[in-house]
């Protein structure tokens, strides 16, 4: 399993989160997720300008094994989507923390607990055992 | 070896007497109406149709030729008997617009099968209109939300789902307008009763669970689910596709249930797995009887004879409506009644002690194999699940590498990576049809594989080898579909 990255969130639903300076913050899903998943074959995007409620269905990822729901880790509205994995949802497969982003979101309410990457590491090794 | 298209070995002029189109000599179809250009047909001569097809049967991987553990599935032995009792030509033969008079032998099937199903479900009235699985989900959540509209709570619309649940039941609470609150499981794979009393409350619509559960145990605080939801004003809605486990043993309607589904197809005796076609009948208590989807059949004594008849919009105006045009698909509610009537009551826990003893003992088996299980500390249902993480991460040979592997050592594979929950996982159903040496092949075979993935990884990654195609791209066939020949027409 590839270094978490140091400057993200994560949460126990394996999204990452990266406050970026304008105060947007972006939302991914991780490297873990991604690997159990398997190879995408499509995700659902959000409507941008779309309000989203912490823990609310945000986006869709389909792969070959499954859909699964990407939960909105924050409240707030989707400034931002990536429009290249309509085409291209590999993307996420090969770089899920970087060119895999799938919406940016200006928040609008507090953050549902998140983990930093160290905690987010125990985590991971504790389903693992 | 891959099979030509019949389409591909078309030479024009060739001809099949066997296939040869009729013509309408008598006139009975008006001019306008007849075609005048050739449709587009192969080809070809009758010995080379009779070969074709002749040779994709024998490619075909079912419960006929080989054990077929698709775990959720239930890949039963479907009895002869129960398919050509439903082909008599009183059966076969009947049109559904003909008057009533001339079906009581087939109403009088239906009503028994009602009757039958209510005493096996524990539930108090049957409708055998829904045509599939995910149409009695439809109907179910759609009852329940057609009966809180009906008491003035339109507000309660949200669907309890627990996340063992089948992909199918949130997408019906979905297009039945329902919100899906999601719930977990705990470690020992019931529903996390905390998380349930968190979610409950005014919007309360109902809950969707499938008992044994798709993680293969049974749900034990079943009745205190029950008395959380009712409290709360909602409903329980019973998804059928693991009744096999409980027949005869245990009844939806006495754990609580006030609507169940039930895949006739899957559980009474009708081949399944190629689309169709099946039946989705469901089943309802006390509350929910004025939505059930019409037609319903109903019998009334008159002169002391017994006269079948079909309860339409009159008889129950409340009813959620039709959902197919006649009623259901009438050759799978045939072979289900032929089944019932086959095994009888006593028959049906038969099946379920049967189905439940397979299983326990492929678990067993597989355990002392050194393969890990998902829920070692529960007793299996009808159905178990084998983690292979471990495999994975110590030998890089996932869950379908092991299944893919299977196929060559003539077994179709478990279902893979369902469900979700389970990383890398093998859900394994062995039914009641098979015998004792079947499944010890089984585990044999796994074993087997298990010590070439130790020794030849690659080999086993690379299966299968011995089928008429190697291992498929799916990413390839989910973005690319390319379903249907097209002719190149002029």
């Amino acid at each position: 399993m590839s270094e978490l990255p140091g400057d993200l969130k994560y949460t126990k639903e394996h999204e990452w989160l990266r406050q970026e300076e304008d105060g947007t913050v972006t939302i991914g899903i991780t490297d873990h997720a991604q690997s159990a998943l398997g190879d995408l074959v499509y995700v659902e995007l959000p409507e941008v300008g779309q309000e989203v409620e912490s823990g609310g269905e945000m986006a869709v990822v389909e792969s070959v094994k499954a859909a699964s729901d990407v939960y909105a880790p924050i409240a707030g509205e989707v400034v931002a989507v990536n429009e290249e994995l309509a085409d291209d949802p590999e993307k996420i497969n090969a770089d899920a923390y970087g060119e895999g982003w799938i919406v940016r979101m200006q928040p609008t309410g507090e953050d549902e607990e998140t983990m930093n990457p160290d905690e987010y590491q125990e985590f991971l090794d504790a389903l693992d055992e | 070896m891959s099979e030509q298209l019949i389409f591909e070995r078309s030479r024009p002029g060739r001809r099949a007497f066997a296939q040869a189109p009729l013509t309408d000599s008598n006139g009975s179809v008006p001019e306008n109406l007849q075609r005048h250009d050739r449709p587009t047909l192969p080809e070809v001569s009758e010995l080379q149709v009779v070969r074709h097809f002749t040779r994709l049967s024998q490619r075909n991987f079912s419960i006929d030729t080989h054990f077929y553990p698709l775990g959720s599935c239930t890949m039963k032995y479907n009895p002869r008997a129960c398919n050509s009792l439903a082909l008599l030509p009183g059966f076969a033969s009947r049109h559904p617009l003909g008057p009533v008079s001339h079906g009581q032998g087939f109403l009088s099937c239906m009503y028994e099968l009602q009757d039958m199903l209510k005493s096996v479900t524990g539930m108090q009235e049957v409708s055998l209109t829904p045509m599939a699985g995910a149409q009695g989900e439809l109907a179910g959540v759609a009852m329940i939300r057609a009966y809180h509209l009906a008491n003035g709570a339109a507000e309660r619309d949200e669907i309890i789902v627990p996340d063992a649940a089948h992909g199918t039941n949130p997408a019906t609470a979905t297009m039945c307008g329902c919100t899906v609150r999601e719930i977990p499981t705990d470690a020992e794979g019931d529903v996390d009763l905390e998380a349930l009393r968190s979610v409950v409350g005014p919007k309360t619509a109902g809950i969707m669970l499938t008992n044994p559960s798709t993680l293969g145990v049974f749900e034990r605080h079943i009745t205190e689910i029950a008395d959380i939801v009712h409290d709360a004003g909602g409903l329980l809605y019973y998804d059928g596709a693991n009744l096999n486990a409980i027949l005869g043993k245990v009844r939806p309607g006495d754990m609580g249930f006030d609507v169940i589904h039930l895949n006739l197809h899957k559980t009474f005796s009708t081949p399944h797995g190629g689309g169709g076609p099946g039946s989705g009948a469901v089943g309802v208590g006390e509350r929910l009887k004025p939505f059930l989807p019409i037609p319903v059949v109903g019998k009334k004594d008159i002169d002391g004879q017994p006269v079948y008849s079909w309860l339409d919009e009159e008889d129950l105006p409340q009813s959620i409506g039709r959902l197919s045009g006649f009623m259901g698909n009438a050759g799978v509610l045939l072979r289900a009644y032929v089944y019932m009537r086959m095994v009888g009551k006593d028959g049906m826990k038969r099946i379920s002690e049967f189905a439940t003893l397979n299983a326990n003992y492929l678990e067993a088996r597989m355990q002392k194999a050194g393969f890990e299980l998902a829920f070692p500390s529960r007793r299996a249902s009808h159905e178990f699940i084998v983690t292979l993480k471990h495999e994975a991460k110590t030998l890089g040979v996932t869950a379908m590498d092991f299944a893919k592997a299977l196929l060559d050592k003539g077994f179709h594979a478990p279902t893979t990576y369902f469900p979700l929950l389970v990383p890398e996982c093998l859900l394994i159903e062995p039914t009641e049809s098979e015998t004792k040496e079947s499944v010890d092949r089984f585990v044999e075979a796994m074993i087997e594989i298990k010590d070439e993935a130790m020794t030849d990884a690659d080999k086993v990654k690379g299966a299968p080898y011995t089928l008429p195609v190697r291992r498929l791209d799916d990413v390839k066939a989910a973005r690319h579909l390319n379903l249907a020949w097209k002719a190149d027409r002029d």
